[in-house]
Formats: structure tokens, C-alpha cells, sequence
């Protein structure tokens, strides 16, 4: 990567009133706390070492991907606040999906103890803008890809919550037929390719999705096939084989990808700062050649601004941005854990920046809309996880026949019987009374 | 040995082979992406006829593939090649059939394939459609089941079978479980496919066979090629099935040469080959095994046997009618095969024997596998762990006294 190819733009903090930063400065700097984003991960006391102020210095060359938007957008004299980022319909469109992301995991935490869902369940309360924020800018033919923490991921893209909600239930009118399960959620006709449950596994199946679309613009000569693919994963996958390697072929070939990291800070009971040598995620994509963008992940619009140039960057054709997101979850890693290790402190500082009433204090201060207005939208979506659930307790469960159904595209995998005949000929076949 | 005719200007001659009325034939409309519209079909090894309903027809001739080609009047004389060209040329109809047919691999482009398969085709189709990939297996394999899921067709070269270990998340968790996982939503049409094997010396990590490890994944199909006519046609098959499927290659049967016919085929994935019809004793191998056998053949022919010999080629699933058909005319089984003792597909085979034909055995299955051993560089160490044509007669004298 020569310096030529490097453009050094500066990033503009969204609510700072400087226009210009030193290019020494890193973005944020985990050791100080400041109020617009500090690091008070509560092992902080753990560190040995500050890595980060030589780094910041050698990194003059790092590339910030910035939105045209926000660098045009001069903050008037007499306001803190910037400009408008959005309208009257994005915020509502923003703040509906937040608040069926959040309602929909409380519920779902209510299911499980309740004895309705079982098994790993992974809930996404926090972590809200990020969903939002990405994914209400994608056309339907955009492909999103993410981990086990996917109902809200699913929810976004336009999976309906019921489909979602039987699938965790375990019905066959589940969005997988009650197959999957909470961490393997996909949807053919929202283009969501899973639901993973190893980290780092579905990067490169968004790696894959995205190198279709180039295929298709190239080989297939569908000049006019421009679809991204987001991929969302964690800060304990960023230390993971697949993470780089994907970040490689990538960048290599200019992929239409965003890497979306979603750092909130822990893994499991496993700090970030205890399982990285450099946490700060963002800087690895300059290392693959790759524009790396660190945003406050609890602030929608930030995220969304963001996400704007990364999306448009990829449709342009200009390959892939990594982009980590500093949010937060409220809950514990899953249902099942106790949620111990992470210190109170650091939840509250965390639940004082709840991105849903964030977004509420921005539209309602900013005469975007009233109060009643954001009223009416929780109650609908009060009623949609209600009939949500209500669907998903009257749906049947899989009989017997599901069983052998889907194990193949081609039920001729499962052989020629000793009768000569293929065994999926045998009418009783998917009955799983077959000899398999 | 199966045979096969275009349906375009074979049929007088079709006609003339004994008792086809091609009348009755259905030649199934496929979804052919290409324009040209060829129809053919397929006759399986047994003689049956598959083109898209089971119509059957009269049987045809098999035949061991040691001798001579059986020509009947129908088919031109073919051409001849080796298996390596018999993969690239299957290969090479699939891309030219279906634009959305792609190769990735390590120096499949450029470089033509490190066992020259995919030779010059980087020049015809371009560097997209075949994908010099980095060395990160795991995340290209992954790359091509998202590429399948979401409309391409990648054949993923391992550039020895055994670097496909570094894949085994991918090929286990996405490839054979995504399509059941989605609720049948997504479709990974992938082939897997690259050379394993024992070669000569080329050490312990290069002489893996992986068939044992892979044959638990559920919702893959594995099948072993071991002449260039049936590389040909499962290449071609492969490639056209919807499901993923695991083509297993073997490093030294690279340079076998053949003749194979110039008329369009595709063999079926299920199936096993007869190679040699036989009384006394059924013989099931796979792969290089095969010639192994074929050798130990020509001793016992000589001493008096009559063996049927069969090559599975279905390494998951198994071709159980064929195998049972064969169990049940000679009573006694021997498999034979490169593969690990442990856990390897003579042990899955003789589970699979037992279970179903228990009745018609005259004998225990025997099954001959290589030592459970890292491979040895040594040329003589090397040639203990593989069963060799010596111990395979032995075998055979023994089950059949």
C-alpha cells in the first residue's frame, strides 16, 4: 500500500465544534477518559502496558473513511448539537426498529424462563444502533451476515418478528422451520445468510456473498448489480484466523463488504483487553490495506453516518471499511450467564447512553417528533411481539416427516437402497422409517 | 462400463443395438443455462437407463476397465487421455455449460493447478472465474459456500486433500449443514475436490486420506474417481448436483491414460462401477485400490478364482444395490481400501454390509485397510502400509476356503 494511494481525511467527531484534528491523535484513546468516548473497561487496572501512544504516532498514515455528509455539515455558532442528520420518517424508521430489537429480546427473556425456548440464547438489548444503524440503509438484496447474537440482526434486515419468534420456539413455521434455532437464523427473501454459532465462521460466507456480487457484475455482466454485504462480529472474533484472512482476500479483491465489528468490550467473561494485544480494533484494517473507522456504536446516527460511506463506499466499488462500533450489552452473554465478571460502574456508565433513549431525547429536542408520537410506535410494537408470540404458541411443532427433509437439496444423496431404488423414492422415506 | 448416446444422431444406431425403443425414453428437460440444448442421457453401470425418469432398457455390456473398450457400432472411437485431462475436460464443459460455474483454489489460475487440472483455463475464463486464492483455506472454502449460497457454483481445489483439513470447520459446520439449518432455504452447490492418497515418499501430512474424517458430515456426497472415464463423468456430475459434493482424487493415478468416448456423459453419483463380473468372491475397493486388485486379479484367475470385482466410487453414499446384488450371488465379501483402519470407509462398508445382507454371508467381511501409521517417508515403510496385490490374494484364498 504506497502513501500515493493513502488519503489522509480527517474524521470529524460528531459533536465537537473543531473541525481539524492533529493526525497524531488517535480517534479515541483508551486510557483517557473523555467525555465523548472513554474505555472504562473494568479490567482496565489489568494492563501493563500503554500501547497505544507510540502506535498512534507511527499510524500518521492511517486512513479514516469519513462521510462526505458529516464533513460538509459545519455546526452552526450558536448550537452543540450538529445539523439534522436525519429526517422525520429515518428517525421514526430508527427508532420503530430499536424499540421492536429491544422489546423483542426482553420477550424473549421472559419466553425462556418461562420454559417456551431453550437451549444457547443470545440476547442483543444495548447493542441496538448498531442493527439499526447499518441495516436500515441496505436494499432488500443486500446480504447480512452475523453471529449467534441474530434475532435483532434478522428483525432489521425485515425477517417478521413472528417467523422469528416461532423459530425459537421451535415451530415449523419458523423462519428455518424451527431447525436452526436462535443462532442460526436465515431468511432466503430478506437475504440474511445466518446465524452462526462459531465466531468468525460467517465471515467468509460474507466474504462469499460479496464476491458473488462482484462476480455477477463482472463475469455475468450484470452491470447493474451493486449489492453489499454487511458481516457483524464480535470483539473476541477480531482475534480470529478467519477475521484476517477474510480481511485479506477482501481487500485483494475489492469486495463490496463491510465488516461491521460489534465491540462490546467482552466476550463471555473474557475482556477485550485481556485477549488482545492491541484493542483497538479499528487500526487492523489499515494493515490489510483497508479504511478503519472506530464510531460510538450507542449512538445511532453516528453509526448510521458511518455506515452510509462504508455502504456507499462498497457499492462504488471501492472494496471493503472495517468499522468497530464501541457499544455495550446490557445483559449477559446469554441467557444462561450469570453475568459477574463486568463491573456495575461500567454498566451504568453504558445504560446512561441507552441508544433508544438517545434517539428519543435527539427527535423529541429536535422537534422531530412528540413524544405521543414514539408513544404510539411502542405500543404497535408492543402488539407485534404479542402476536409475535401468540403465533408462535399456536404453531405446530415438526413432525416426524421433518426429520429427514432438508438434509439434502438433492434427496438422491441419501443413496440406492438394496432395492435398487433410491431411497427418497420410498413414499415413508421422509417419515424417517427408511433405513438411512 | 457405461455407455452412453447423444440422443442426436445415435438413435438409428440406437436401434440397431439389441432391444432399445427410444421411443420410450424420456429425455428429461433440464434447466440448461447455456443455449445449446444437448440431450443425452445416462446408462448406468448395471445397464439401466436414467434420464430423468427410470425407465429401464435392455443391459449393456460392462466391462473391466484393464481390457479393451467393448466398441459396439454406436460409438466413434472416442479419444484418448489422461485423468488428469479427463478432469480438466469435464471441468471444462461445466464452465462452458453454466457461466456461473467458478474454480477456486490455491494456483489453480496462473500457475494451471499444482496436478495441472485446471491448466489454461484462467486464460479462457479469466482470473475471476478462476480464483488464484491466498493460502487460508478455511476462509476460502467458506467463501465458496457463500458464493453457492448466494447463486455461483465454485468447485474448491484443495491443493492436496490434506490442507482440506484446515477447511474441516467450513466444510462440516457451513457446507453440509447449511441447507438443513436454513430450513432448506440455501442451497450449497460446491464440489470439493483435490488429490490425497498415498503417493511415492511424499511423507506423512502429504499422504492423508480424508475420506474417513468427512464421511460423518451429514448432507455431503462423497465419490472417488480412479480412471479418466469415471472422473469425467463424476467431475461432470458433481459440479451439476445441488448438493455439496466431495470428489476424492489420488495423486498417482494422475497419468492413467484412457480411452474415453467424445459424445457428452455424466455417470451418476450414487453408484458403484462393476469392473469385473465375477462368481466366488466379491471384492469392493475404491481408488488407487483398485489396480491393486486388478493385479491381485490376474494371480487369481490364474489360480483358479473368479472374482467380482467393484468399484465403489460412491464413497457416501453407498450403492447398496449393487454391492447386494453382488453379495448375494458369491456369498463372501472382501473390501479393500486405502483408508485408515480406524474408522475409515471399510469400517462404515462392513457395518453397512452386515446390517443388510447378514443372511447371504458365508463368511465374516474382510477388510483390508492400510496400517493405522502416520505414512512413512521410507520407500519400503511406505510400501507396508498400503495393501499391497500379495496380501489381497492371500486374503482371497482365505475367505474362499
Amino acid at each position: 500500500m504506497s502513501a500515493a494511494a493513502t488519503k489522509i481525511i480527517q474524521p470529524l467527531p460528531l459533536n465537537s465544534t473543531t473541525t481539524n484534528r492533529s493526525p497524531h491523535k488517535a480517534l479515541f484513546n483508551p486510557l483517557k477518559a473523555t467525555p465523548i468516548s472513554s474505555f472504562p473497561a473494568s479490567t482496565r487496572k489489568l494492563r501493563l502496558t500503554k500501547p497505544n501512544s507510540p502506535h498512534a504516532r507511527r499510524r500518521s498514515t492511517s486512513i479514516f473513511a469519513v462521510s462526505d455528509v458529516v464533513q460538509e455539515k459545519k455546526p452552526t455558532s450558536n448550537t452543540f448539537f450538529p445539523n439534522l442528520l436525519i429526517t422525520k420518517e429515518e428517525g421514526l424508521e430508527l427508532y420503530e426498529d430499536m424499540i421492536l430489537g429491544r422489546s423483542f429480546e426482553d420477550m424473549c427473556a421472559q419466553m425462556y424462563y418461562r420454559g417456551k425456548m431453550f437451549g444457547f440464547v443470545h440476547l442483543y438489548n444495548g447493542q441496538e444502533a448498531v442493527s439499526a444503524g447499518f441495516i436500515k440503509l441496505l436494499k432488500n438484496e443486500d446480504c447480512v451476515v452475523s453471529t449467534y447474537r441474530d434475532h435483532v440482526h434478522a428483525l432489521s434486515k425485515g425477517v417478521p418478528a413472528r417467523a422469528v419468534m416461532s423459530e425459537l420456539f421451535g415451530k415449523t413455521t419458523g423462519c428455518c422451520r424451527g431447525q436452526g434455532g436462535s443462532m442460526h437464523m436465515f431468511s432466503k427473501e430478506h437475504n440474511v445468510l445466518g446465524g452462526f454459532a462459531f465466531i468468525g465462521e460467517g465471515i467468509p460466507v460474507a466474504t462469499g456473498a460479496a464476491f458473488t456480487s462482484k462476480y455477477r457484475r463482472e463475469v455475468l455482466k450484470e452491470g447493474d448489480c451493486d449489492h453489499v454485504t454487511l458481516a457483524f462480529f464480535g470483539d473476541g472474533t477480531c482475534n480470529n484466523g478467519q477475521f484476517f484472512e477474510c480481511l485479506n482476500m477482501a481487500a485483494l479483491w475489492k469486495l463490496p463488504i463491510v465488516f461491521v465489528v460489534e465491540n462490546n468490550l467482552w466476550a463471555i467473561g473474557m475482556s477485550h483487553l485481556r485477549a488482545t494485544s492491541d484493542p483497538e480494533i479499528w487500526k487492523k484494517g489499515p494493515a490489510f490495506g483497508i479504511p478503519g473507522v472506530h464510531v460510538d456504536g450507542m449512538d445511532v446516527l453516528k453509526v448510521r453516518e458511518v455506515a452510509k460511506e462504508a455502504i456507499t463506499r462498497a457499492r462504488r466499488g471501492e472494496g471493503p471499511t472495517l468499522v468497530e462500533c464501541e457499544t455495550y450489552r446490557f445483559r449477559g452473554h446469554s441467557l444462561a450467564d450469570p453475568d459477574e465478571l463486568r463491573d456495575a460502574s461500567e454498566k451504568a456508565h453504558y445504560a446512561a447512553r441507552d441508544p433508544i433513549t438517545a434517539l428519543k431525547k435527539y427527535m423529541v429536542e429536535n422537534n422531530l417528533a412528540s413524544e405521543a408520537e414514539l408513544k404510539v410506535i411502542e405500543k404497535k410494537i408492543d402488539e407485534v411481539v404479542e402476536e409475535a408470540v401468540e403465533f408462535a404458541d399456536s404453531s405446530p411443532l415438526p413432525g416426524r416427516s421433518q426429520l429427514l427433509e432438508n438434509v439434502f437439496a438433492d434427496p438422491r444423496g441419501f443413496g440406492i437402497g438394496p432395492d435398487g431404488k433410491y431411497r427418497c423414492e420410498d413414499p415413508k422415506f421422509t417419515e424417517g422409517t427408511a433405513h438411512v | 462400463m457405461t455407455v452412453v448416446f447423444l440422443g442426436i444422431g445415435a438413435t438409428a444406431a440406437l436401434t440397431s443395438a439389441n432391444s432399445f425403443d427410444s421411443k420410450k425414453l424420456h429425455i428429461s428437460s433440464r434447466r440448461l443455462v447455456s443455449e445449446t440444448k444437448s440431450t443425452f442421457f445416462v446408462v448406468r453401470s448395471d445397464g439401466r437407463l436414467n434420464s430423468g425418469s427410470n425407465r429401464r432398457a435392455q443391459i449393456l455390456i460392462t466391462n473391466a476397465v484393464a481390457t479393451k473398450a467393448d466398441s459396439s457400432p454406436a460409438t466413434k472411437p472416442g479419444h484418448e487421455l489422461l485423468l488428469f485431462e479427463a478432469l480438466r475436460e469435464g471441468l471444462e464443459e461445466e464452465m462452458e455449460r453454466d457461466a456461473r460455474v467458478c474454480v477456486m483454489g490455491e494456483d489453480v489460475g496462473h500457475y494451471g493447478g499444482s496436478y495441472k487440472v485446471t491448466k489454461d483455463l484462467a486464460n479462457k475464463y479469466g482470473d475471476l472465474r478462476v480464483l488464484d486464492t491466498p493460502i487460508a483455506e478455511n476462509s476460502f472454502t467458506g467463501m465458496a459456500i457463500g458464493a453457492a449460497m448466494t447463486g455461483l457454483r465454485p468447485i474448491i481445489e484443495g491443493m492436496n486433500m490434506g490442507f482440506l483439513l484446515l477447511a474441516f470447520n467450513q466444510i462440516s459446520n457451513n457446507c453440509g449443514m447449511l441447507h438443513y439449518t436454513s430450513g432448506g432455504q440455501f442451497t450449497i452447490p460446491v464440489v470439493i475436490r483435490g488429490p490425497g492418497g498415498v503417493g511415492r515418499q511424499l511423507g506423512a501430512e502429504h499422504s492423508q486420506r480424508l475420506e474417513s474424517y468427512f464421511q460423518s458430515i451429514p448432507g455431503i456426497q462423497m465419490v472417488a474417481c480412479s480412471t479418466p472415464y469415471n472422473a469425467k463423468g463424476l467431475m461432470k456430475a458433481a459440479i451439476r448436483s445441488e448438493n455439496p459434493v466431495i470428489l476424492f482424487e489420488h495423486v498417482l493415478l494422475y497419468n492413467l491414460k484412457e480411452r474415453i468416448p467424445d459424445e457428452e456423459y455424466v455417470l451418476n453419483l450414487e453408484e458403484a462401477e462393476m469392473v469385473r463380473p465375477g462368481e466366488h468372491i466379491t471384492i469392493l475397493t475404491y481408488s488407487r485400490m483398485r489396480y491393486h486388485v486388478m493385479q491381485a486379479a490376474k494371480t487369481l484367475v490364474n489360480k483358479g478364482y473368479d472374482p467380482e470385482v467393484i468399484d465403489i466410487r460412491s464413497l457416501k453414499p453407498f450403492d447398496l444395490h449393487t454391492i447386494g446384488n453382488s453379495v448375494k450371488k458369491t456369498h463372501r465379501v472382501l473390501i479393500v481400501e486405502e483408508c485408515m483402519r480406524t474408522g475409515g470407509i471399510g469400517a462404515s462398508l462392513t457395518a453397512a454390509i452386515n446390517e443388510n445382507f447378514h443372511d447371504y454371508l458365508d463368511a465374516p467381511v474382510v477388510c483390508l485397510s492400510s496400517q493405522d501409521v502416520p505414512t512413512p517417508y521410507a520407500g519400503t515403510l511406505e510400501e507396508w502400509t498400503v495393501v499391497q496385490p500379495a496380501q489381497i490374494v492371500t486374503a482371497v484364498e482365505q475367505l474362499c476356503h
